[in-house]
């Protein structure tokens, strides 16, 4: 077992989710737009997130997206990743869609998380909320929505994550306390 | 440790542990919305190639596989060992390593001859899926069976099958989808109970932990499923039976008998339909059939197949 330390307990992770909601307001409000609004979490974390978030929010519908069958290395060798299914029952047809992830780091899962809301339909438009930006991305990718910033950009060198270390959030039902850990 | 499928190939059922066929039948639960969407198609094999080597009559099999390559992404070769080089003498194993040496990731292979799918495992380096090999095994048909069953009773959350019997009808002896369905389904822990004349169903079946009947009127009171099988006029050599009359009679699924059997019993076949022989219209198109919903089941457990064994190297 790798060493880890607690970066936020329960108390601060709903502080944080309570944040990102609020972002999330802001955002969708300000621009008035029209069509409704679904909230689609990618597995298997930001659909636990969705649905905190969709407690306060209220949107039209909430859903959640396996990428499995989208990832960019599945060419690659190794065994294959486990499939589950995605729960998205509603048309994404002329909808406002904030794609919810707990962690940012590469953006591959969210370009991933695109191709596949592209292949379910034509949202008319796309926003993306996560709790942690952690920084390193490879691809082009910039989030809407940051409830913790962890970028060393962002200024926090006490917080600011080595690029060895992994982030991660665990939330309930999926793990047995919320908190945010660094391993 | 973590399961990791283990299997580049995928030859019969025999040689999947229980662990492995609930895997593979819960990826196929992944799969199944793919065919529900507005695009109709994943990435996932993007790039790979799927040939299908048939070198037996086949519609739904074939065009089943070629359809899950498709929604993968994959490029599908389509080989006809009719009209090919075959005809002109060629082995197996040659045609194959020709096939291979054009850059293939994945043969799905029909033959007429019992093993004729391992031969190939053991010839070329890609992945092999046996499509149906003489009357040995059809690995993907019993997989779709079992998952139509564990769909059907609500089993498909750990595919455990405890306390479900599924009698398999007909001509047991040529029957290549009841071999794979009678591994599939004693590894999951359901009960098999195997109906036909004496001729058709030889008692070593009992040595694979069946039970055996020649009285479908007694057996079909008392099972969750009834999966008939085809009358196979292409494998019958010697008389097994005096006429497709009396079978019929005895054997086949009608009307009448379906009385017989439970409410919430489940018909199943796995085509083509012999209709008025082994099952009557009446019943292969009534509410207790789940004969389409086969076919469409198919095609999910065949791109959870193509999706693992692709992410296996040797």
């Amino acid at each position: 077992m790798l060493p880890m330390r607690q970066i936020a307990d329960h108390k601060r992770v709903a502080e944080l989710v309570d944040r990102l909601a609020e972002q999330i307001e802001r955002q969708v409000s300000r621009r008035s737009e029209p069509g409704g609004l679904a909230l689609v979490g990618i597995r298997s974390r930001g659909d636990v997130l969705a649905e905190r978030l969709a407690q306060r929010l209220q949107p039209d519908h909430v859903g959640s997206l396996d990428i499995t069958l989208y990832r960019d290395d599945l060419s690659e060798i190794g065994p294959q990743p486990v499939v589950r299914t995605s729960d998205i029952p509603f048309g994404l047809d002329g909808l406002n869609v904030v794609l919810v992830d707990d962690v940012l780091m590469t953006g591959r899962s969210v370009r991933a998380a695109l191709q596949s809301l592209m292949d379910l339909g034509r949202p008319r438009r796309v926003w993306l909320a996560v709790l942690v930006d952690r920084g390193g991305r490879e691809l082009p990718i910039a989030p809407d929505c940051v409830a913790l910033d962890l970028r060393p950009e962002a200024g926090d060198e006490a917080a600011a994550i080595q690029p060895g270390e992994r982030v991660e959030v665990h939330l309930k039902p999926t793990d047995p306390t919320d908190q945010i850990v660094v391993r | 440790m973590e399961y990791r499928w283990p299997h580049r190939h995928l030859l019969g059922l025999e040689e999947l542990s229980a662990q492995d066929i609930r895997f593979l039948l819960r990826t196929a639960l992944g799969f199944e919305d793919v065919s529900t969407r507005s695009v109709k198609k994943v990435p996932a094999l993007r790039g790979r190639v799927v040939v299908n080597l048939f070198f037996e009559d086949s519609t739904r099999t074939r065009a089943s596989f070629n359809l899950a390559a498709s929604r993968l992404s994959a490029d599908v070769l389509d080989f006809s060992g009719k009209g090919s080089s075959v005809s002109k003498g060629e082995t197996l194993r040659d045609t194959a390593r020709n096939i291979e040496a054009m850059g293939v990731d994945v043969i799905v292979c029909r033959h007429h001859l019992s093993g004729a799918a391992y031969q190939l495992a053991r010839s070329v380096n890609c992945s092999v899926v046996n499509a149906g090999d003489g009357q040995h095994e059809h690995p993907t048909q019993g997989l779709l069976d079992i998952y139509t069953i564990a769909r059907r009773f609500r089993r498909d959350e750990d595919f455990d099958l405890t306390g479900l019997t599924v009698a398999i009808v007909g001509d047991i002896a040529h029957s290549r989808v009841a071999r794979s369905n009678i591994y599939g389904l004693t590894k999951l822990g359901a009960k098999v109970v195997l109906v036909g004349p004496p001729t058709l169903l030889p008692g070593g079946f009992r040595d694979m932990g069946c039970e055996l009947s020649h009285n479908l009127d007694e057996v079909l009171p008392r099972v969750d499923v009834i999966n008939m099988l085809r009358i196979q006029f292409e494998r019958l050599t010697s008389q097994a039976f005096p006429s497709v009359r009396e079978y019929a009679a005895l054997f086949g699924l009608t009307r009448q008998r379906m009385k017989l059997a439970r409410r919430d019993a489940l018909v199943m076949h796995p085509g083509p339909l012999n209709r008025g022989i082994e099952i009557d219209s009446a019943v292969a198109d009534g509410p207790q059939s789940a004969i389409l919903q086969q076919v469409s089941h198919g095609l999910a457990v065949r791109m959870a197949t193509l999706y693992l064994v692709t992410g296996v190297r040797s």
